[in-house]
């Protein structure tokens, strides 16, 4: 018996130890193959049923995520403007806004092919950039780019880079001009405004 | 005909013109220093879209099957390759210029004047240039943020090439019989709206505010085109990374 629980200690600390020594590019290939493995499999999914793919995106992708990141990224000068409950009610309604944009364009996946480009990093960085290409026969492939982070929990996303457009600084522009109408409240409005008027076709991102 | 296409454009120098004249808004961002005439063509650009092209693209795409729209976009594309190609090689890359002429060598032959894009499967890739591309490699900067009637996004550099350089390198325009180029014309906006429906409802549901949304996408999009995909990475001034990292939400 106590063979057996430290066995499964064991394969608990393994599990653990694991999630946390996969090489960034490896984590994306292997979120990237299970994702679209089953998209191509799913005819839910294939039909463009949205709650099926937030809940898919929700288990395999989110938690690779640093939604507080990527939230103090797009508010850029203006987040320490933000107190404590102000930032966590943005984090929320931010990270509702990228999930939903994520599933919709995974939802508009067809037969594209990723290919990832070999890592340019040196054994002790913290923060590097994993480079593949969507490739459409007769288009110009499109980077998609992910900068990520280590971090004790392994390493995680901060952004996404659509060919060569940051899908969380591109939001800057617009999130200082709301804070200069009508300060980081009014900011928070807009966003959980926003999520709610996507409500009716989306479903479930909203937690 | 020739020549409502020509009225076409002095039309749309005079809106922009008169649209500048108008205005001298600013709404804080320096790229965008004309914002008050961009946001009042860009919604004009807006209506002409939602009364007239978008309706008749998702008619085109409702009524005409997956392969036919793959063959007219790709005998758009075709045609398109030569002007790339020349860009490659102003912008000294012979080779991906080299490529491109192969590619409209092959596609226009084997291809089926086109219709099929075989050089792809024969490791011949796609390239993405123009001429504000290459006045870009040149070493020209952008300019301001330009929306332009009709057109959309732009900027001074990419604006003046489209209109006084790309132009010229358009095939369809030396196609001689006047209601088979227009033909050509006509359906070549329809598809490339079609091919854009599924990024304008993506559009329409990540962005807070669409104008600005565009405007950072484009001058983006287009620095990043200028280098290849590679632009050389800039610091961020803005990435106060304060008590965030390592919060995983």
């Amino acid at each position: 018996m106590i063979r057996l629980i430290s066995a499964f200690c064991l394969s608990l600390l393994a599990a653990s130890a694991g999630a946390e020594d996969i090489a960034p590019d490896a984590l994306i290939k292997g979120i990237s193959d299970d994702v679209i493995g089953i998209i191509k499999q799913d005819k839910d999914i294939k039909a463009g049923d949205r709650k099926k793919i937030d809940a898919l995106v929700d288990a395999k992708v989110l938690p690779h995520f640093n939604f507080a990141r990527m939230t103090a990224l797009a508010m850029g000068r203006n987040w320490p403007k933000a107190n404590a409950a102000q930032r966590d009610a943005l984090i929320t309604e931010f990270r509702n806004l990228l999930v939903r944009t994520y599933s919709g364009a995974l939802s508009t996946y067809k037969d594209e092919v990723i290919e990832f480009k070999p890592l340019r990093a040196a054994p002790g960085d913290t923060d590097v950039t994993v480079r593949t290409q969507v490739k459409r026969p007769g288009n110009a492939p499109v980077s998609i780019d992910y900068s990520m982070e280590k971090t004790p929990t392994g390493w995680k996303v901060y952004d996404v880079v659509v060919g060569g457009v940051s899908l969380v600084t591109n939001y800057r522009d617009s999130f200082n001009a709301e804070i200069r109408a009508s300060g980081v409240d009014g900011l928070i409005k807009s966003l959980s405004d926003k999520n709610r008027s996507l409500e009716p076709q989306g479903g479930a991102a909203s937690k | 005909m020739k020549r409502n296409l020509i009225m076409l454009r002095r039309f749309s120098v005079l809106l922009m013109v008169g649209g500048l004249a108008g205005c001298a808004t600013t709404g804080g961002n320096p790229d965008d220093p004309l914002e008050g005439y961009n946001r009042a063509m860009f919604s004009f650009n807006d209506s002409v879209d939602k009364a007239v092209i978008k309706p008749v693209a998702q008619g085109y795409k409702a009524v005409m099957p997956g392969f036919a729209r793959t063959g007219v976009s790709n005998f758009f594309s075709n045609l398109g390759d030569v002007w790339i190609g020349i860009n490659n090689v102003l912008q000294g890359k012979p080779g991906d210029g080299v490529s491109d002429f192969g590619r409209f060598a092959i596609n226009t032959t084997m291809g089926i004047l086109g219709l099929l894009d075989v050089a792809s499967d024969a490791g011949l890739e796609k390239h993405n240039e123009d001429f504000g591309q290459t006045l870009g490699r040149w070493g020209v900067g952008s300019g301001a943020y330009v929306v332009l009637p009709f057109l959309g996004p732009s900027s001074v550099r990419d604006g003046f090439s489209v209109l006084a350089v790309d132009w010229h390198g358009d095939p369809v325009r030396r196609v001689g019989d006047v209601p088979t180029r227009n033909e050509l014309y006509g359906v070549r906006i329809i598809d490339t709206r079609a091919n854009l429906l599924d990024a304008s409802r993506l559009l329409e549901e990540a962005a807070l505010d669409r104008y600005s949304y565009v405007r950072g996408a484009f001058l983006q999009r287009r620095r990043s085109l200028v280098y290849d995909g590679n632009p050389p990475r800039e610091p961020d001034p803005e990435d106060v990374d304060t008590g965030a990292q390592g919060s995983t939400r």
